[in-house]
Order: C-alpha cells, then sequence, then structure tokens
C-alpha cells in the first residue's frame, strides 16, 4: 500500500475558479497546470495562492520536453523553481514526452523512441530536473499516435528502467494507456504489470475520441466504462493511489465532475474491502 | 536514427508537412503524423483567437483564420510558453494589411491588456508619500503593467463597442493623433485613449523618470504657468490610476546639494 496516498482530486478550470474560492469542494487535492502560473503576477497568481490555502495542489507541467536531445530550458526550470517554492506542491509532474528541439517549441506532447539512447538523455534530463527543483518529479506516460521501428523496448520496460535509474516516480494515465494500448496494439493489462507499482503517485483518467483511424486523447468528454474497468484493476495492482479527472475541454459544471470523481472514490473502496477481506 | 535528428525531421514535418521529413521517420502508424501536425497547428490557432477576440470580430472570421495561418506557417513557436505566441502577430497584420493602421492598432490593445494581465505586481504609490519628495531629483517608477502605443485611429471605440457586443463605428483616422495607455489595476487590464501631450509626457517618462525633465518639456510647450500646471494636473491623475508606483532621489552629489540649496 502506498504511504502517500492523497485521496481524490479535480484539475482546476477557470470555469470553477469561483468555486473553488468560495466554497468547500469535496476533493482532497486540485491539479494546476503549471505553465498558467509560471507568469511574473497578476491573478492567476492570486488565485493559485488562495487555492493553496484550502488544498493541497499538485503542479502537472507540459513544457519541460524531458526528452529533448539537446537538454533542458535553464529559465524554465527557474521559473518552475520558484512556482514550487511558493506553492509547496503535494506532486510536481510532466510527461514523458518531447516538444522542443533547438529553437522550435511544438507546445505538443511529442512521442519519444524507447531507445537506449533516448533512456540516457531522459535519464539525464531529470536527473538535472530534479536537481534544479530540489525535489523528486512524477512524469506521466503521453497517450501517443505512432511508434518509431528502431525502438528497442517496450513503454512500460523504458519507464520502469527511466524510474529505476532516476528515482522519479510515475504518474499512471490510465486513459492514455488505453489509448496508446488501443493505437499500438499492446495489452494494457502488461504495461501495468510492467511498470513499478511502488513508483506510481498519482493517477489521471480522462475522456477520449475516436478519430477517423486512432484514438484521440481529448480530455473533452466523460471517462468511459472501458477505461473505468482499467481503472479498477490499476488500484488492483497497486492498491490506492492519488487519482484525479483531467478535463479540458467541454467542461461540465463542478458538480457533474464531482459525481464522476465519485466513481473513483467508490472503486477506491471496493478495492479497499477486497483488500482488507482478502487479509482477514 | 538519432533521437536529434528524429526531432528536426519531426519538426520540418510539423512546420513544413516535409514528405521527405516523414519519409526519414519511417514510423509505423503513418496516420499518426497526421494527429501530431493537426494538433500543432490547432493549438497555435487557438492560441490566437483566445489572444484576440475582438480582432477576430473585426476581421471576420475566415480572413483571422487566413491570416492565423499564414502567421503560423512563417512563425513557428519558440518560447516554453504559449502565450507569448501572439507577440509577434503583429507583424503578419501589418504584412497582409499594411494600409489598415486600426487593425494594427486593434492587435495591439489585446496584446498589451494580455501582457499586463500578468505583469509584475507592484502596490501603487499613495499620495501621503509624495509629501517628502524632492521633486527636483525625482525619478517616477510607473508600474511595469503599463504599455503605450501610439494611437491614429478610433480604434478605442472600436474596441470599447466590440467589448460591449455592439456594433462598432466604422474606422477612421483620427484629425490629431494620440496615444493608447494599457495598465493593470489590482487584477483588472485597463485601456485608456490620452491625447498627443499627455501620450508624449507618458513616453519620455517611461524612458527618463525625471519629474524636472517633464517639466521642461511641458513648459516648453505649454509655458511656464500652464506647463508647470499640466505637469501637477498629470501628476495627481497618474496617481490616481495606480499607474506610478515609486519616486527614487536621484543621488548625485550635484542633485542633493541643489535640493539643500
Amino acid at each position: 500500500m502506498s504511504a502517500v496516498f492523497s485521496g481524490y482530486g479535480l484539475g482546476l478550470r477557470r470555469e470553477h475558479y469561483q468555486d473553488f474560492l468560495e466554497t468547500d469542494v469535496p476533493v482532497d487535492f486540485v491539479e494546476v497546470i503549471s505553465e498558467n502560473f509560471m507568469v511574473e503576477g497578476g491573478q492567476p497568481r492570486d488565485i493559485l495562492r488562495r487555492v493553496r490555502e484550502r488544498h493541497p495542489v499538485v503542479l502537472h507541467g507540459v513544457s519541460i520536453s524531458i526528452g529533448s536531445a539537446d537538454g533542458l530550458n535553464p529559465d524554465y526550470l527557474r521559473r518552475l523553481r520558484s512556482l514550487v517554492d511558493e506553492i509547496e506542491p503535494l506532486f510536481v509532474s510532466d510527461h514523458l514526452s518531447w516538444s522542443r528541439i533547438g529553437g522550435f517549441n511544438s507546445h505538443d506532447l511529442l512521442p519519444v523512441p524507447y531507445t537506449q539512447e533516448t533512456l540516457d538523455r531522459v535519464c539525464a534530463n531529470i536527473s538535472m530536473a530534479q536537481d534544479a527543483l530540489g525535489r523528486t518529479m512524477l512524469f506521466e506516460n503521453p497517450s501517443s499516435y505512432l511508434s518509431f521501428p528502431d525502438a528497442a523496448m517496450t513503454e512500460w520496460e523504458f519507464i520502469a528502467e527511466m524510474s529505476r535509474r532516476t528515482g522519479c516516480e510515475l504518474l499512471l494515465d490510465v486513459n492514455n494507456v488505453f489509448v496508446s494500448a488501443s493505437n499500438h496494439g499492446f495489452d494494457a493489462l502488461a504495461f501495468l504489470d510492467g511498470i513499478p507499482a511502488d513508483r506510481v503517485r498519482q493517477i489521471h483518467l480522462a475522456g477520449h475520441s475516436q478519430g477517423p483511424d486512432l484514438l484521440i486523447d481529448t480530455h473533452d468528454s466523460p471517462v468511459c466504462p472501458d477505461v473505468w474497468q482499467l481503472y479498477a484493476r490499476a488500484i488492483s495492482l497497486l492498491g490506492p493511489v492519488a487519482t484525479m479527472i483531467e478535463r479540458d475541454d467541454d467542461i461540465p459544471p463542478l458538480a457533474d465532475l464531482l459525481e464522476e470523481l465519485s466513481i473513483a472514490r467508490n472503486l477506491g473502496l471496493i478495492e479497499a474491502r477486497r483488500r482488507a477481506g482478502a487479509v482477514a | 536514427m538519432k533521437l536529434a535528428d528524429m526531432q528536426r525531421d519531426f519538426q520540418s514535418w510539423l512546420i513544413d508537412a516535409s514528405e521527405d521529413a516523414a519519409d526519414r521517420l519511417s514510423v509505423h502508424a503513418a496516420a499518426g503524423l497526421a494527429v501530431y501536425q493537426n494538433n500543432y497547428r490547432a493549438q497555435l490557432v487557438s492560441c490566437l483567437e483566445h489572444a484576440f477576440p475582438q480582432l477576430r470580430t473585426w476581421l471576420g472570421e475566415e480572413a483571422f483564420r487566413n491570416t492565423a495561418i499564414a502567421h503560423i506557417e512563417d512563425y513557428p513557436p519558440h518560447a516554453w510558453t504559449l502565450d507569448a505566441y501572439a507577440e509577434h502577430f503583429g507583424e503578419t497584420l501589418s504584412r497582409r494589411f499594411p494600409d489598415n493602421p486600426d487593425i494594427h492598432e486593434l492587435a495591439w490593445i489585446e496584446q498589451a491588456l494580455g501582457e499586463a494581465f500578468v505583469a509584475r505586481d507592484a502596490a501603487p504609490l499613495s499620495v501621503d508619500a509624495l509629501a517628502t519628495i524632492d521633486w527636483d531629483a525625482a525619478q517616477l517608477r510607473f508600474t511595469p503593467s503599463l504599455r503605450l502605443h501610439a494611437m491614429t485611429t478610433n480604434v478605442e471605440a472600436i474596441w470599447s463597442a466590440l467589448c460591449e457586443g455592439q456594433t462598432p463605428p466604422e474606422s477612421e483616422m483620427l484629425a490629431e493623433g494620440g496615444g493608447l495607455m494599457v495598465w493593470r489595476r489590482k487584477f483588472t487590464s485597463r485601456l485608456r485613449e490620452v491625447d498627443a501631450l499627455e501620450y508624449a509626457a507618458l513616453v519620455q517618462l517611461q524612458q527618463n523618470g525625471s519629474f524636472v525633465d517633464l517639466c521642461e518639456m511641458l513648459v516648453a510647450r505649454l509655458g511656464e504657468q500652464e506647463g508647470v500646471a499640466k505637469a501637477g494636473a498629470l501628476l495627481a491623475n497618474w496617481l490616481g490610476s495606480e499607474l506610478i508606483i515609486g519616486v527614487d532621489s536621484d543621488v548625485q552629489p550635484l542633485a542633493a546639494s541643489q535640493s539643500e540649496g
């Protein structure tokens, strides 16, 4: 059982600022997109400070570009460190992906090839980031829409070795496992079995869409039954893990998301009872 | 394939849809490449739509979208923050609409409002703090959110009407140019149009905070009595608008002895 289980949370989105500032929203933590608050000042930082007075906060980034062949951006790390020092977040996370090469920044979570060279580079970058932040980071498995022919290992083998070498922890996005498994034809359960259970600190749940050829990670709809099923399997393997629902488009009223989050809570309770029964 | 080579080819695919780069990537599931390119472009278009909502209405959906697409082709993003992508949109607008200063000025307003919204916090100077100031040596400091731009059209009226969902007036050139100022009070970004004299005063003070130099400029334009009175009136107005965050004293020995005398 994880010692740092921290309950159930939601992403903080503009549509729900007032709810989080003026009411007691029944969540155990909120997650924010780090870059939205890595600004000089103004209302965003003020809102985050006030939300932080009410809830533990997770900083979830999208721009560290941990897979960049030419290393990390020191200015980005300095700004993130400043935010970390002020907010004292529960977790600091980003994605196992890249977005920047040279002076170009795609602002998308692009896939990395699972090769030895990439593993060496990713591990060097993670070590640099963790040193700069003075703490352990979590890295999330992204949804991906292509794979590389020169891959030397599976995604989960890559993640396991990355975590072993750097000490980084993991943010398991169950929806992304489902999407990538569908797109690449691998077994989602093999993924869950293959990652180091003791390193998973947080779980993301989200909705996806069916594109012309591939599943697309859109975060614009409720979590689908297949992903809930995979989540139940994940917590049966991992034990209780801090879990949240990501919704970034077609954002519904907060009450709808809280109701959806209660599904995760109930599955967690069922799993806890199952484990208690197994022990008894 | 080396990681750096793969990433440069991926960059070429995203920016130019380079078939050569796509062939070199030789990925499985080539449909995936199209997904990433669509995500890349859709995200940048969305960023510009979000940054320039009134300009989008003013130009019309099709013209705005075509301009955004042209911008994406000419200006690949560089900064780690997506917010910075709006910075150079004005350059694309200037090329595509060289004879439409209303469009350039409207884009400037929206860009400046966005910058001011997240500019560094700074507490405004209180009127009480003025009592002990040595005005001969005073260097005024404006709020870091202040942005200034020359105004040649009725863009303020256009912007205001668009914000309120009303039919905007036809664009027209002003008989006498002035200026636009954007700044933030507490957490709200503000826009104000100012006449040519106040604009010149603001620009001079932003470059050189000397209150004495400001007085000299105003006296040269308006005469001794009216110039000094104007300096006082502007100062009061700027303080009331929370534009001034500090007054530094020039610590040069000459300035100190002057103030003592």
